[in-house]
C-alpha cells in the first residue's frame, strides 16, 4: 500500500525555502560547505547547491559522504553493505558544514556522518538539513532545517525517489 | 550480492563478481588512506590474530595495518613451531586461538592446504590465507589485480607475462587464478624446470624465451627468486612409514639444487632489463611482489623507473587487505 | 569342531575347483566334507539362499601394527575389521615396531593371533630393520612362520640387496613382495604428481617413481628366476610392464588395491589427508589400465594394503599426515562393483582374492576342495549400506569412503570350521 505524501512541485518548494534558511540562517554563503550522505542525501545537496548558487554568488563547497564504514550494525546484518563514494575535496577547517539527507528517522545514520567528519577535519559548526523528518529518534538528534515533518508508525517505510536515479521525485510511505 | 563466505583461503574458489565485489571495496578503503587521520572505526572491538607459521615482515606488517587502521585489536604471533616440531599440534593450537576470541585468524603457513584444514575445524573464527605452501596467496593475487585495474582500467584482454619460478610460487598461482577470471591472456616465462607442464589446465601459454614472450606485454610480473633457503633436505624415508609423521615440507635451493646452475645465468636469461621492458607495449607496467633482487628478476633502472609499479602494490596491499578484513568480520557473529 | 555346519542354498563359486552352482556344502572337523546340489543330511543350518558361498578371502597385504604402533591397530582389532570384512587369512607386513627380521616378532605376531578369529600368515622382512643394507635371516623367519619377505613400507632402492633376496629366496620357494618406488624420485611428495597437485601447491610423486622400480624387478626377476611380487600396483606404466613381461614369460606376480580401481588424484581436493597414501592415487587413465590389466590376467590379485593411522595423525598439514588407508572392511563391495560394472566376472573377482593369492603364496588355501580346512566367505551381493566410522571395526579410522553407499557384504566368514557371523 503505497501514499504519495509528497510531489515534485511540493519537493522542489521544500528545497527552495530549504536553500533560503540555510542562507539565512549563516548570513549567506561564504562560510558554508553542503555535504550529502549517500544516497538521497548526495542528490539532494546537489539540489540545494544549484539553488544556492543563484541566490548568492560566493560558490559553496559540495561534498558527498558514504557512512557505511562509521555504522555501528556490521556484523549484524546477513550480507556486507556495498560502500558507496567518498569524496570530499576540500578541507573542512573552520566551515559551516550543512550535512543534507533525504530521511532523519533514528538518528544514527547522523551520528556516524558526525564521526566521519570529525575524521576528515575540524568544522566550526555542523547542521542538519533533511527532507522529511518522520520521527521515532533513538539519539538526542534533531534537523536544523526541516522539509516536511512526517509523524509515521515504525511498522511503516519512508522512501524517497529522485529522478537522478531515473524515478520521479516523490515520497512515499509504504507498508 | 555481496560477500558471503566465512574465510577467504583461494581465489581459485572465488567467482568473478566476488572478486570485483572485493576490489570495490578496496577501492573506498584506497581513499580512506588518502586522509590525514587513517582510521575508521569498522572493526572496533574485534580482535584479529596474524598466526605466521613463517617469518615475513611485509605481509604481516600490511594485514596489521591493515586491520588497526579499521581500529581492530591486532595480536601478531610468528612461530615457527608445528606439528613437525612435536608439542601441539596445529590443530589444537588454531582451537586455542579460537577460544580466546579471535574473530579473524590471517595464516601463514609453510605446508599447503593448512588454511582449509583451520576452517574445517574452527567455527567461530574466520580463516584469512596468507600464503600456505607452494598453493596460494589470494590477498596477493587482489592487489596485483587492484593495482592493474587502477592503472589500465580494465584486464580483459591484457597481456599480462609472469617470470620466474611458476612452480613454487604462490603469487604466481593465486595471480594466474584471478587474471584468468578477469579475462587477461597470461603467458608464463622461465626455466623449463621450473614450469610445470600442468599449468596449461588454466588456459595459459607456456614459454621458455623471455625476449620472444615479453614482446607486446602490458603487464609484467616478476617473481621473486629464492636464493637464501637452504639446500634440499632429503626426507630420510625411514621415517615416512608410520613412525612419527613426516618431516618439513622441503626446503629448496633454487640456486645449484638442481633447477638452474646460478644466478648469473638465470638473470641473463630472464632477468627484466631496460632492453627487454622496451619489447613490451609502451605503457608497460612493471609489477613485483616484494622483496626485490636488485640485479636478479629486475635491474635497478628498471625497478626505480616509470614503468615500475611495485610501490603502488604495497600500498594498495593494506587497502586490499582492509577490504577482506572489512568483509569476513561482517560474517562473524557480534 | 566334530560340529557338522551345513551351508544351504548358496551359489558355491570356486574359481580354483572351477564350481559354479547352486547348492549345499557340508563342513565337518573344521573341514569341507562334501559339495552338492542337495545334501541330505543334519546339523548346524545356515541358510544362504541368494547369497554366494565364496572359498575364504585372502588378504596379501595388510598392516597390523603391533607390535609398537598398538594406538593404530592391534592383532586383535585387526583380525576383527579383517573378519568383518569377509576375510579368513590375511599377511600382515613387517614394518612393526619392532620390525619383522627376526623370529621373536614373528612369535609374537602368531601368539596374538592365536586369539583372534581369522588365520594370519606374517610376511618378514627382507632386510635388517627395513633399512636396505643387510639382508635378514630369511631362513629363521620362514622357519617361524613367515610366508614371504618384504621390506613394505619402505623400497628397497640397492638393487644388488634386491637381487640378493630373489637368489636366496628360491631355497624356501617364498616370493619377495617390493613396494615399488623410486624414493630420490619420490622425495617429499605427497600425491601424484599432475594437474591437481600442481593446483592445490602440493609436492608430486611422479609415475615413473613406480614404474622405474617394476621395470628394475622384472629385470631382476629374469636375471635371477626368483618369485618377484609387485604390491599396490597403481600406474599404467607398470601394467604395460607387467604384461609384457608375463608374455616373454617372467616369474612376476602383481597385485592391486581397490582404491587404485574406483579413485583418482582428484580424491584429495580439499587436501583430504584421508586420500593420502602410497603408492598415490593416480590418474583416470591409469585407473582404467589398472582395471584392464584385472581383466586380461595381468595383475593376479587384489589386496588390501590396510593401512591405519589415528585421526590426529590424519588431522594435520597434509605435508605432515602419514601415508596409508584402512581398506579390510570396504575392500568387498568394491571388489563386487567391478563385476557390476562389468570388468570381471563374479568368478574373475573372486579368483583375485582366493586362488590368485593362494597361488602366489603357494599354500593349499583359496579353495573348496573336499578334505581342506574350511575356510569360507559368505557373500551377500545386494545388501546395501552406508559407510561411516562407526561401522568400521578397525582402531582407525582413515577411509576415503566414508559416506560412500556400498552394495555388497560378507555376512559370515567361517575360518577352520568356525562361523563367525557379522552384524
Amino acid at each position: 500500500m503505497n501514499k504519495t505524501v509528497l510531489n515534485k512541485p511540493e519537493i522542489s518548494r521544500s528545497l527552495t525555502r530549504i536553500a533560503h534558511e540555510i542562507l539565512e540562517r549563516n548570513k549567506g554563503s561564504k562560510e558554508v560547505a553542503l555535504i550529502g550522505i549517500q544516497a538521497g542525501g548526495v542528490f539532494m545537496a546537489h539540489r540545494l547547491g544549484n539553488i544556492i548558487k543563484k541566490l548568492d554568488p560566493f560558490p559553496v563547497p559540495l561534498g558527498e559522504l558514504d557512512i557505511t564504514l562509521y555504522r555501528d550494525d556490521l556484523g549484524s546484518r546477513k550480507e556486507s553493505p556495498v560502500i558507496r563514494k567518498t569524496l570530499i575535496p576540500f578541507d573542512l577547517t573552520g566551515l559551516r558544514v550543512v550535512l543534507v539527507d533525504d530521511v532523519l528517522f533514528t538518528g544514527r545514520t547522523i551520528r556516524a556522518a558526525m564521526d566521519g567528519l570529525v575524521d576528515l577535519g575540524r568544522p566550526q559548526q555542523i547542521q542538519l538539513a533533511v527532507l522529511i523528518d518522520r520521527g521515532h529518534r533513538e539519539l538526542p538528534i534533531s534537523a536544523d532545517f526541516v522539509g516536511k515533518n512526517l509523524p509515521t508508525a515504525l511498522c511503516e517505510k519512508v522512501e524517497v525517489q529522485w529522478e537522478e536515479r531515473g524515478e520521479e521525485d516523490r515520497v512515499l510511505i509504504t507498508g | 550480492m555481496g560477500w558471503m563466505k566465512k574465510d577467504l583461503l583461494a581465489l581459485s574458489d572465488l567467482t568473478k563478481e566476488e572478486i570485483e565485489f572485493i576490489l570495490k571495496t578496496a577501492d573506498s578503503f584506497k581513499e580512506v588512506l588518502g586522509r590525514d587521520i587513517k582510521k575508521v572505526p569498522s572493526l572496533r572491538g574485534k580482535t584479529v590474530v596474524n598466526l605466521f607459521f613463517e617469518p615475513s615482515t611485509r605481509t604481516r606488517t600490511s594485514f596489521e595495518l591493515a586491520a588497526k587502521r579499521l581500529s581492530a585489536d591486532v595480536v601478531n604471533i610468528t612461530t615457527t613451531a608445528s606439528s613437525i616440531t612435536k608439542g601441539e599440534s596445529l590443530l589444537d593450537m588454531a582451537r586455542n586461538i579460537e577460544a580466546l576470541q579471535a574473530n579473524i585468524i590471517i595464516v601463514r603457513h609453510p605446508s599447503s592446504g593448512v588454511p582449509y584444514l583451520l576452517s574445517r575445524a574452527l567455527k567461530q573464527s574466520s580463516v584469512l590465507n596468507a600464503g600456505d605452501g607452494k598453493h596460494e596467496h589470494p590477498s596477493q593475487g587482489l592487489l596485483d589485480l587492484f593495482t592493474i585495474i587502477e592503472k589500465k582500467g580494465s584486464i580483459s584482454g591484457l597481456k599480462v607475462v609472469i617470470v620466474g619460478d611458476i612452480q613454487h610460487s604462490r603469487v604466481a598461482r593465486s595471480d594466474i587464478h584471478g587474471l584468468s577470471k578477469m579475462g587477461a591472456d597470461i603467458h608464463v616465462v622461465g626455466p623449463p624446470t621450473m614450469i610445470p607442464s600442468f599449468v596449461t589446465q588454466w588456459k595459459v601459454k607456456i614459454h621458455y624465451n623471455l625476449d620472444k614472450a615479453i614482446s607486446g606485454a602490458d603487464v609484467i610480473i616478476l617473481l621473486r627468486l629464492q636464493m637464501e633457503r637452504q639446500t634440499k633436505g632429503t626426507i630420510p624415508h625411514r621415517l615416512t612409514s608410520q613412525s612419527r609423521p613426516v618431516s618439513q615440507p622441503s626446503i629448496i635451493a633454487h640456486v645449484g639444487g638442481g633447477f638452474f646452475p646460478t644466478t648469473r645465468e638465470y638473470s641473463r636469461l630472464y632477468g627484466l632489463n631496460g632492453e627487454r621492458l622496451a619489447q613490451a607495449n609502451k605503457d608497460a607496467l612493471v609489477m613485483h611482489p616484494g622483496p626485490i633482487n636488485r640485479g636478479v628478476e629486475i635491474t635497478s633502472d628498471v625497478a626505480d623507473g616509470l614503468s615500475s609499479v611495485i610501490l603502488d602494490q604495497v600500498t594498495n596491499g593494506i587497502a586490499v587487505r582492509m577490504a577482506l578484513l572489512y568483509l569476513l568480520s561482517g560474517q562473524t557473529n557480534g | 569342531m566334530a560340529e557338522k555346519i551345513i551351508l544351504r542354498g548358496g551359489r558355491i563359486i570356486d574359481p580354483s575347483e572351477k564350481i559354479d552352482r547352486v547348492g549345499d556344502l557340508l563342513i565337518k572337523d573344521g573341514k569341507v566334507e562334501a559339495i552338492e546340489s542337495h545334501l541330505d543330511v543334519k546339523g548346524r543350518e545356515i541358510d544362504v539362499r541368494g547369497q554366494i558361498i565364496s572359498p575364504g578371502w585372502i588378504d596379501l597385504h595388510t598392516h597390523l601394527r603391533e607390535p609398537g604402533f598398538e594406538y593404530k591397530e592391534t592383532v586383535a582389532t585387526g583380525t576383527a575389521a579383517a573378519a568383518q570384512g569377509g576375510f579368513t587369512t590375511i599377511c600382515c607386513m613387517p614394518n612393526t615396531n619392532p620390525v619383522n627380521d627376526n623370529s621373536s616378532v614373528t612369535g609374537l605376531i602368531l601368539e596374538k593371533a592365536r586369539k583372534g578369529r581369522v588365520s594370519v600368515l606374517p610376511v618378514g622382512a627382507i632386510t635388517n630393520g627395513l633399512q636396505g643394507e643387510e639382508l635378514a635371516e630369511i631362513g629363521e623367519l620362514v622357519e617361524a612362520g613367515c610366508v614371504a619377505i618384504s621390506d613394505d613400507g619402505e623400497s628397497v632402492m640397492n638393487s644388488l640387496i634386491m637381487r640378493r633376496a630373489l637368489e636366496y629366496t628360491k631355497i624356501f620357494d617364498i616370493p619377495v613382495i617390493d613396494h615399488c618406488e623410486e624414493m630420490n624420485l619420490t622425495g617429499d611428495g605427497v600425491m601424484y604428481e599432475g594437474e591437481v597437485s600442481t593446483m592445490l601447491g602440493l609436492n608430486g610423486i611422479p609415475a615413473a617413481s613406480e614404474s622405474i622400480m617394476v621395470a628394475r624387478d622384472i629385470a631382476l626377476a629374469e636375471l635371477t628366476g626368483g618369485h618377484i611380487h609387485l604390491a599396490h600396483i597403481s600406474t599404467e606404466a607398470s601394467v604395460r610392464l607387467i604384461r609384457d613381461a608375463k608374455k616373454r614369460g617372467v616369474r612376476v606376480t602383481a597385485e592391486t588395491c581397490p582404491h587404485y580401481f574406483i579413485l583418482t588424484h582428484e580424491a584429495l581436493a580439499e587436501y583430504n589427508a584421508n586420500a593420502k597414501m602410497k603408492p598415490p592415487l593416480a590418474t583416470s587413465t591409469d585407473r582404467e589400465a589398472i582395471r584392464a590389466g584385472l581383466a586380461d590376467g595381468t595383475i593376479d590379485a587384489i589386496s588390501t594394503d590396510h593401512a591405519p593411522h589415528a585421526d590426529w595423525e590424519k588431522n594435520q598439514e597434509i605435508d605432515c599426515a602419514p601415508f596409508g588407508i584402512i581398506g579390510l572392511e570396504t575392500a568387498l563391495p568394491l571388489a563386487l562393483s567391478l563385476v557390476e560394472d562389468g570388468v570381471l566376472t563374479l568368478t574373475d573377482m573372486i579368483r583375485k582374492l582366493t586362488e590368485g593369492p593362494a597361488t602366489i603364496l603357494k599354500k593349499p588355501i583359496g579353495r573348496l576342495r573336499v578334505g581342506d580346512q574350511a575356510d569360507i566367505t559368505i557373500i551377500d551381493p545386494s545388501y546395501t549400506w552406508t559407510v561411516s566410522k562407526e561401522t568400521f571395526l578397525s582402531k582407525s579410522k582413515n577411509s576415503p569412503f566414508i559416506g560412500w553407499k556400498m552394495k555388497g557384504r560378507a555376512t559370515a566368514i567361517i575360518v577352520a570350521g568356525n562361523l563367525i557371523q557379522n552384524k
